[in-house]
């Protein structure tokens, strides 16, 4: 991870044309500036009977094994100091390996998977650290632009360690050749932050014969990000 | 100088969040209580029927605890979403209010807002006193029956007042 200064913003803006499901979502009025009370500085917890022992694995949620690629993808969730952001909530979701949501909003004709759900959930260790084991997703179509396709990703929700540091994210692959053509991942302007939301090939995490490794470190942000408590 | 690390952009939820974030019904923190109920709507006045609500509050005694106060609801075709829980105590001088985040397909992030009660003593409220008076009345909910009533407009001449941390 790179160094940066805190006066970038790594993330995208609200009114981005190029993704055209902004045109009348975005608001359009400044925001005001909040000063933070404790509200902005709390948020919930959520302790291990929030997460059953096969979530972080979306291989094996069903009688069969599911078809595509087998990967591992593992990181650690940190403070932009360093620190490690424990018993945190992931939630995951992502499309099958033929590029497919398991959700009835998708009707794009490929074919769905009765062994993959795609969803999964763990809770972060001692030291920041969570990994799932799944499928490696699909790309996939969509109506924004003519021959518009979706590089393939994995969606990821965290919980840090205040509500206001809540993060929605999606984490892509090396290398991939739908990048130049993706208003979403592109909307991330600063090419340092862009390079961020990319998973890395690493062997440490592949299972020889079994399952590719990919890391993805997630830094929050945030008012939290100043230290608080602990 | 201490070690920065980069945050990790933002992305939108996108139009199927609801398989990894609704599977579980979680709109509910009390039973009884007081419900809540409003909708996203966009720019045209037309329901958002893929976004998610989430609050974050304090419990009725003004404390904010790890295991109560947060809960979520994802919208309908008609942009619903419906809460059931209780009005939180003061805290700091603050009068009642939930936290609200809303994520949307099309949003690239969230939008943070607050909803007051409307039966509280907002006007020495310090967030609120921090708006243009005109636009307070969009995060204040208005009573409807013995349930609250909360639109969440996105943009338009409504748009509902969000905030920046």
């Amino acid at each position: 991870m790179t160094q940066v200064g805190l006066e970038q913003d790594p993330h995208p803006p609200y009114d981005w044309p190029a993704y055209r499901s902004t045109a009348l979502r975005a608001p359009r009025r400044p925001l005001v500036i909040l000063q933070t009370t404790e509200t902005e500085l709390t948020g919930p917890a959520f302790g291990d009977g929030a997460v059953g022992e096969l979530d972080h694995d979306l291989t094996r949620q069903h009688a069969g094994e599911p078809l595509g690629e087998r990967i591992i993808v593992t990181g650690r969730m940190l403070e932009p100091d360093g620190r490690p952001i424990r018993n945190a909530l992931i939630e995951i979701w992502q499309a099958n390996a033929a590029g497919r949501y398991a959700h009835e909003v998708d009707q794009h004709p490929a074919p769905l998977d009765a062994n993959f759900s795609g969803a999964g959930r763990c809770l972060t260790d001692a030291d920041g650290g969570y990994r799932f084991v799944t499928i490696k997703p699909g790309a996939y179509p969509w109506k924004n632009h003519p021959n518009a396709w979706r590089p393939a990703h994995i969606h990821l929700s965290l919980f840090g360690r205040a509500f206001t540091s809540r993060l929605v994210t999606q984490m892509y692959f090396p290398g991939d050749p739908l990048f130049p053509h993706d208003p979403i991942f592109n909307s991330v302007r600063d090419p340092d932050a862009r390079r961020r939301l990319i998973c890395e090939l690493d062997l440490e995490t592949t299972e020889p014969e079994w399952a590719l490794g990919y890391r993805f470190d997630v830094v929050l942000g945030g008012p939290a990000a100043t230290p608080l408590e602990e | 100088m201490t070690t920065t690390l980069g945050a990790t952009p933002s992305q939108t939820v996108g139009p199927f969040f609801a398989l990894g974030l609704c599977a579980q019904r979680c709109n509910e923190l009390v039973s009884g209580g007081v419900r809540v109920e409003g909708r996203v709507l966009d720019g045209a006045g037309e329901p958002v029927p893929d976004a998610m609500v989430e609050i974050w509050q304090a419990d009725e005694h003004g404390s904010y605890r790890s295991d109560f106060g947060w809960a979520r609801c994802g919208t309908d075709a008609e942009g619903r979403f419906s809460f059931r829980t209780v009005k939180p105590g003061r805290v700091d001088g603050q009068a009642p209010h939930l936290e609200v985040l809303v994520f949307a397909r099309g949003l690239l992030k969230p939008v943070l807002t607050r909803m007051y009660f409307p039966d509280e003593e907002n006007a020495a409220d310090p967030v609120l006193a921090s708006v243009k008076p005109e636009r307070r009345e969009t995060l204040v909910a208005a009573s409807d029956g013995a349930d609250l009533r909360f639109d969440l407009h996105l943009q338009g001449d409504r748009e509902t007042v969000f905030f920046a941390v």
